[in-house]
Parts: C-alpha cells; sequence; structure tokens
C-alpha cells in the first residue's frame, strides 16, 4: 500500500451547522465559464489582439483561475485543486482530440477523391506533371512483398529467440539478450535503413550485381525485419510467460522431451497472442518511409520481383507525391495515404480483435 | 483442454496436445534429455529419477533445438554489433575526406569536392524538436490517459481508447502529410501572432516568412507521438489495485487525491517508460519532419522563422543527390543518431529495471 493521505488541519472553531460540506451551486461552473468567456472577449476585441480562437484560449485560462478562487472560497483548498484538476484534465482531453480528429477528417475526405478502380490498377509509369490519372498499383505490391519478406525472416527468428529467452536463457547472457531485445525497441528506423544501406546495398550486393550497389525490394525487406524483430520477440516473451506452468509440467511428466513439449504445447496454447504480436509488427512495418527510401529507392514502374531493381512502397508512395510539384499529386498521396492507413488499420483491428479473444488474456 | 483422442495408455491426464501427434508415445521417455523440474529452473543433470532414466544424447534433437534457439537470440546482439561495425565502416572514410571539423561546422556539402559538413546544427534541432514535441505531448497525453481510465464513462473510455490504440498505429507520413497541408496554415497565422505580440524574446523574433518552422516540426511530433504515450499510459494507470484507490477514497480523498496518491506513484515506472518511448519515436522521426521543417543549416533557438533540420530529416532529404562522400556522411550523422538513441533507450531500460523491483509488474 503505498496510500497516504495527509492529516488536515481540524476544521476552524465554528461548526458547521450541517454535516455535508459546503458545495458550489451546481449553474456555478457553466455561470464562471460564461462570465470567463465574455472578459475573453472584451479584453481581446477591445485591446484588438486576436481572434475568436483567442477568446477561447483566454477564457478557458480564466475559467480556470475563477473555478479556482470560487471553489476556494466556498468548498476548501482541497475541493479547489481537485475541480481545477478535473478541468484540467478535461481540457487536455478536448485538446488533443481537435487535432487527431482534423488529422481522421482531412485523411478521410481528401482520401477518397481519388480512390477509384485506376488507383489501384495502374502505376506511376509513363505519367507525366499534366497527367491526372496514375495509381498506387505498383506501391502496394511494394509493401506486400516487401512487408511479407520482412516477416518470413523476423517471425521465425523472433519465436526462437524469445523461446530462447523464456525457455532455456539463464545467467547474464539471457539477460544480455533481453536487455538488448529491449533497446533496439528504440533503434529509428531510419538507422536501420541506413543500416542495410551500408551492409547490404552497399558492401554484399555488388558481389551479385557486377561490382554496382544494387537497391531492392529484399534490402527494404532487411531493414524492415530489423525493426520488426523486437516487437516479435517481445510479445511472444511475455505470451510464453503467460503458458501455465502445469501445462508443461503435465507433458515433462508423461516423458515429452523439453524441446516437443514447447513446440506442441507451449507454442500453441500461447498461438493466438504470438499471431497479435506479428500482425502489429506488420502493421507498423508496413507505414515506415524511411528506410524503403533508402534502400529500395522507389520507382514509377511495377516490379514484381523483390530481389531486382528499384521498388516502391505505399508510403513511400505518400512521400513522394506529396514532395511532387504536379497540381495531381497531392489528391494521389492522400488516397495512398487512405488506402495505406486503411491496411494498417484492419491489421491493428484484426490484431485487438484477435487478442481479445485469446484464452490467456492478461 | 477440448477433446482428448486417447492413443496411449499413460496419457490420460495431460493435455491434449501433449498426445496429439505422438508417434511413439511408451519410448518417449527415451528421448529424455533433461529432467526439467519446473520450466524456470530447469534441473541441469541427466539423472533425475534413480539413474534409471536414459543419459543425455550428444547429438539429440533436444541440443539441436536448444542450441537454434540460442543462435536465433544471439543474433539479436549480432545485429546490434554489426549496425555499429558497418555503420563505422562506412563513415571512417567520409570523416576522413571532411576539411571541416564535423561536430561544430554549420553546414552540410558533402558532395564537393572539398567535402564540407558538420553534425552540430542537425543534431541540435533533433534534441530541439523531440524536447519541445514531449514538453506538448507529455501533459496532454497523461491528462488524457487520466480521462480515459478515471473520469470518462467505462463505455466511453474504451471505445476512445481503442480509437487513440489506433491512432497510434497511424504510420508518420501520414501526420506528416497533413502537418504540411493543413496544420501549416493555422501554425503560420499562430507565428504571425506570436511574432507580433512577442518578438521581444528571442524564442518568437524574427522576421520571417514563418510556418514550416520548429514549432510546425515538434506540433506535428507532438501530435504524432501523443496517441503512443497516451496508450501506453491509460493501460498503466488501469492496472492501479482498485484496493489502493478505494483505500484512499474512504479515507476522504478527493478524486484529484486519489489520483495523485495511488494511480500516479503506481504508475510511475509505466509513464518513463512510455514516455522514453515516445522520446524514441520522436528522436528518430524522419519522414514527418522531413515533410514539416524548412531546411536550413544553423543553430538558432527562434522557432517560427522558416528552419530547422535534423539528423533523420537531413538524411531523407539530401540521400537522392549524395554521391559515395555524401553517403558516408549521411551514414556518420545516422551513427551519431544511433548514439544518441542508444543512450536515451539504455537509460530509460536501467530505470525501468531498476524501478521493477519495487513495483512489480508495472511497466
Amino acid at each position: 500500500m503505498t496510500t497516504t493521505v495527509t492529516s488536515h488541519r481540524p476544521r476552524p472553531a465554528a461548526q458547521p451547522d450541517t454535516l455535508r460540506a459546503k458545495r458550489l451551486p451546481r449553474y456555478a461552473a457553466p455561470a464562471i465559464a460564461l462570465a470567463a468567456l465574455l472578459v475573453a472577449a472584451v479584453v481581446v476585441y477591445g485591446a484588438g489582439i486576436g481572434g475568436p480562437v483567442l477568446v477561447v484560449v483566454l477564457g478557458a485560462l480564466l475559467y480556470l483561475v475563477g473555478l479556482f478562487v470560487a471553489a476556494n472560497a466556498v468548498e476548501g483548498r482541497r475541493a479547489a485543486r481537485n475541480r481545477t484538476w478535473s478541468a484540467l484534465i478535461h481540457s487536455a482531453f478536448v485538446l488533443a482530440v481537435l487535432p487527431l480528429a482534423s488529422v481522421a477528417w482531412t485523411l478521410i475526405s481528401k482520401g477518397v477523391e481519388r480512390l477509384d478502380g485506376d488507383f489501384f490498377l495502374t502505376s506511376m509509369n509513363n505519367i507525366g506533371a499534366r497527367d491526372p490519372n496514375g495509381g498506387a498499383y505498383h506501391a502496394i505490391i511494394g509493401t506486400l512483398e516487401q512487408v511479407g519478406v520482412a516477416a518470413l525472416i523476423s517471425v521465425p527468428l523472433g519465436i526462437l529467440c524469445a523461446i530462447y529467452i523464456v525457455e532455456y536463457g539463464r545467467g547474464k547472457f539471457a539477460f544480455a539478450i533481453r536487455f538488448f531485445v529491449d533497446v533496439m525497441t528504440g533503434i529509428p528506423s531510419i538507422v536501420s535503413g541506413l543500416f542495410v544501406l551500408a551492409f547490404w546495398v552497399l558492401i554484399v550486393s555488388p558481389w551479385f550485381n557486377d561490382g554496382r550497389p544494387s537497391f531492392s525490394g529484399f534490402a527494404a525487406a532487411l531493414a524492415l525485419s530489423v525493426l520488426m524483430l523486437p516487437t516479435v520477440v517481445r510479445s511472444t516473451e511475455e505470451m510464453l510467460r503467460l503458458v501455465p506452468a502445469p501445462l508443461r509440467e503435465g507433458a515433462y511428466a508423461l516423458g515429452v522431451p523439453k524441446w516437443k513439449t514447447i513446440l506442441r504445447v507451449v507454442l500453441p496454447t500461447a498461438l493466438p497472442g504470438i499471431v497479435t504480436g506479428v500482425m502489429l509488427a506488420v502493421a507498423r512495418a508496413a507505414g515506415e518511409t524511411a528506410p524503403v527510401l533508402l534502400v529500395a529507392g522507389g520507382g514509377a514502374a511495377i516490379n514484381f520481383n523483390p530481389f531486382e531493381n528499384n521498388q516502391s512502397s505505399l508510403a513511400l508512395f505518400v512521400y513522394q507525391q506529396a514532395g511532387d510539384a504536379s497540381r495531381y499529386a497531392p489528391a494521389r498521396a492522400w488516397a495512398a495515404a487512405l488506402t495505406l492507413v486503411a491496411l494498417v488499420l484492419i491489421l491493428t483491428i484484426a490484431a485487438k480483435l484477435l487478442a481479445r479473444r485469446n484464452r490467456l488474456g492478461r | 483442454m477440448g477433446e482428448t483422442p486417447h492413443r496411449s495408455a499413460d496419457a490420460g491426464t495431460g493435455g491434449t496436445r501433449v498426445t496429439e501427434g505422438h508417434e511413439r508415445p511408451t519410448g518417449a521417455s527415451a528421448r529424455v534429455a533433461e529432467a526439467p523440474v519446473s520450466t524456470r529452473t530447469p534441473g541441469g543433470t541427466g539423472l533425475g529419477g534413480g539413474g534409471a532414466l536414459p543419459r543425455a544424447r550428444a547429438f539429440g534433437a533436444e541440443r539441436a533445438f536448444r542450441g537454434l534457439t540460442l543462435a536465433a537470440g544471439t543474433v539479436v546482439l549480432v545485429i546490434i554489433a554489426a549496425i555499429a561495425v558497418f555503420l563505422v565502416a562506412k563513415a571512417v572514410p567520409a570523416l576522413r575526406a571532411d576539411t571541416e571539423n564535423f561536430w561544430t561546422f554549420e553546414g552540410w556539402f558533402p558532395n564537393d569536392a572539398e567535402p564540407k559538413f558538420g553534425i552540430g546544427a542537425l543534431a541540435f534541432g533533433t534534441v530541439l524538436t523531440a524536447a519541445l514535441a514531449l514538453l506538448v505531448a507529455v501533459p496532454v497525453a497523461l491528462g488524457i490517459a487520466l480521462y480515459l481510465s478515471h473520469y470518462a464513462p467505462r463505455r466511453v473510455g474504451t471505445t476512445l481508447g481503442f480509437l487513440i490504440d489506433l491512432l497510434a498505429a497511424v504510420p508518420s507520413v501520414v501526420f506528416g502529410l497533413w502537418g504540411r497541408e493543413i496544420f501549416l496554415r493555422p501554425v503560420h497565422d499562430f507565428s504571425i501572432w506570436l511574432n507580433k505580440y512577442f518578438s521581444w524574446i528571442p524564442l518568437f523574433g524574427g522576421e520571417g516568412p514563418f510556418g514550416k518552422s520548429i514549432l510546425l516540426g515538434s506540433l506535428v511530433l507532438a501530435i504524432m507521438v501523443l496517441p503512443i504515450i497516451t496508450s501506453l499510459s491509460r493501460e498503466v494507470f488501469l492496472q492501479t489495485p482498485t484496493a489502493n484507490e478505494e483505500a484512499a477514497l474512504a479515507l476522504g480523498a478527493t478524486r484529484w487525491e486519489m489520483l495523485r496518491t495511488a494511480v500516479l506513484p503506481y504508475g510511475r515506472p509505466g509513464i518513463i517508460a512510455a514516455v522514453m518511448l515516445g522520446l524514441g519515436r520522436a528522436l528518430g522521426e524522419t519522414i514527418a519532419l522531413a515533410m514539416t521543417l524548412g531546411i536550413t543549416f544553423n543553430i538558432s533557438f527562434n522557432l517560427i522563422e522558416n528552419g530547422g533540420n535534423s539528423i533523420a530529416a537531413n538524411i531523407a532529404n539530401t540521400f537522392g543527390e549524395a554521391n559515395e562522400t555524401g553517403r558516408g556522411a549521411l551514414i556518420a550523422s545516422g551513427l551519431v543518431l544511433f548514439a544518441i538513441t542508444l543512450i536515451v533507450n539504455i537509460t530509460a531500460r536501467v530505470i525501468i529495471y531498476r524501478r521493477r523491483e519495487f513495483t512489480e509488474s508495472a511497466a
């Protein structure tokens, strides 16, 4: 128990005539708000220093002060603090919802503009600055392939790593691995992109490509798998720890070897949770722009082969279209952004629904 | 559990998965490599029950599997080391070619015949934008988290919490696009207003043009990390033991006093973890900043004039026209970013691991 409530000064000698403490009347808060807004409006327009936004901001500040003073006079300091903090917390909520709602609204309203069949079925090949059409087919292919390959690399590796940490690892070495998995969660995506650039594109790939560095979707997949690995390890690790010990002990008691227990008892039990973690990792990787920009190079044409030549991705497509001078580019950027968000959110929602049905639960 | 396929006589009490697919149930014990007592502390020696058990094999499936997992675990360490090694390997030639001081020179001309570039302004911009973003985002995020966990009606709290979780998954390029196309206008107006009345504060001075400034970049960054910090700290606040909260209320605490004495101290390690995660995201954020900052290479505390830059944004912006030395220079700057984030992360983890001893299960 960490709870301690400091003792308070006894009430002043004058006994209250009822047992209930005095409270501000119900109409006090709206009245103070109205007064604060009026004062703010008079000050702002009187001095000519701003518009309606400033009135609201100043009004909110005045409201907080007024509420504190009024409550302090009637209800006492503790109740006044309580009211002020409550108002602050509510206003934090309003403050944050405004931009987030604006993001969502703009995304949808601007995104549907170009969201037609053409957008999904054509690439940007031979689309000039004056052409209103063009689409993200090549980018969608790129995203799916890169994320798929990245998942193929990072999921088995991540699950095995988590099994080592939970089931086999002991002592300093296992602790070091856990620690560095945590640290790895914080590696910026651009650093992982630079790593693959230095390691794969500039040093390894010239061996296969007549001495010239080759950008490819596979390089992007490598960079994405560096980003996905810690997420997969952490979620798998958490799920493996939730598997009840009696399940394992039952298997051991039957003489099942440990590796088989892990593969046939522990993993299937933890599977829904692991899948959830993997889907969240995939969703995060699908939205990464920087690594793809550095090592896949982008490109306007459709390229199904992740191992050769430049590839684009949805996120990179958004970035490139946003920087494009063509007046049709912003609409394409928003449509691609909406597609990307839809893809990511479908994955995320599916993952959360799966997590909710998970028997191990939290 | 479910159905129990009785395929062997000695499998009556086990879980279904145990018996499923057991080809040779009677011979299964012959392959026990170790005799683990419990999962956390597996016994080391092969002889468990009176020496009757078979001895561990040198090259059994058990050893192979264990070796495989060990290798996978080692890969993590190898990757971290490889990141450092390869970045250094590619950065050193470029740093040798640099004709100016890498730490203090303000400018980025690595593609010239006489390469000149310095990290100072970029590192400064990175830290400044991230710090400003957290300064804005953390109080608001904690406020929302408290609102969702302790003020809002349960239904509303759960629904909005779910929506915030979804927003945390929205890719940064979308926030960048929004910041550049929509948010630029209000920030531009706000900057002009600030400059008009507060230009005596150096932060808001300058002659303009305003808009694509550090202010815009850090506000977009703040909006981006807000859902991340909120969803993590909300989860922590929800885990506060009800007994603690009710005890505080029973002692006559107001709701704020209850939050301050029961909820916040309990959630502190979780809050620190959430903030550090947000800081990591903010420091390494590339695309949102590349799209909202007006690229300059000077160290200036002016928040509202066009300008500002960060290591990651610079990499994204100048990578396209970089030559051999230019790439090396960008990799060198990435190495600095890697070092900064590594320090932040390791500090955060050390704090969390130390705190965890006191408040188990949170964080």
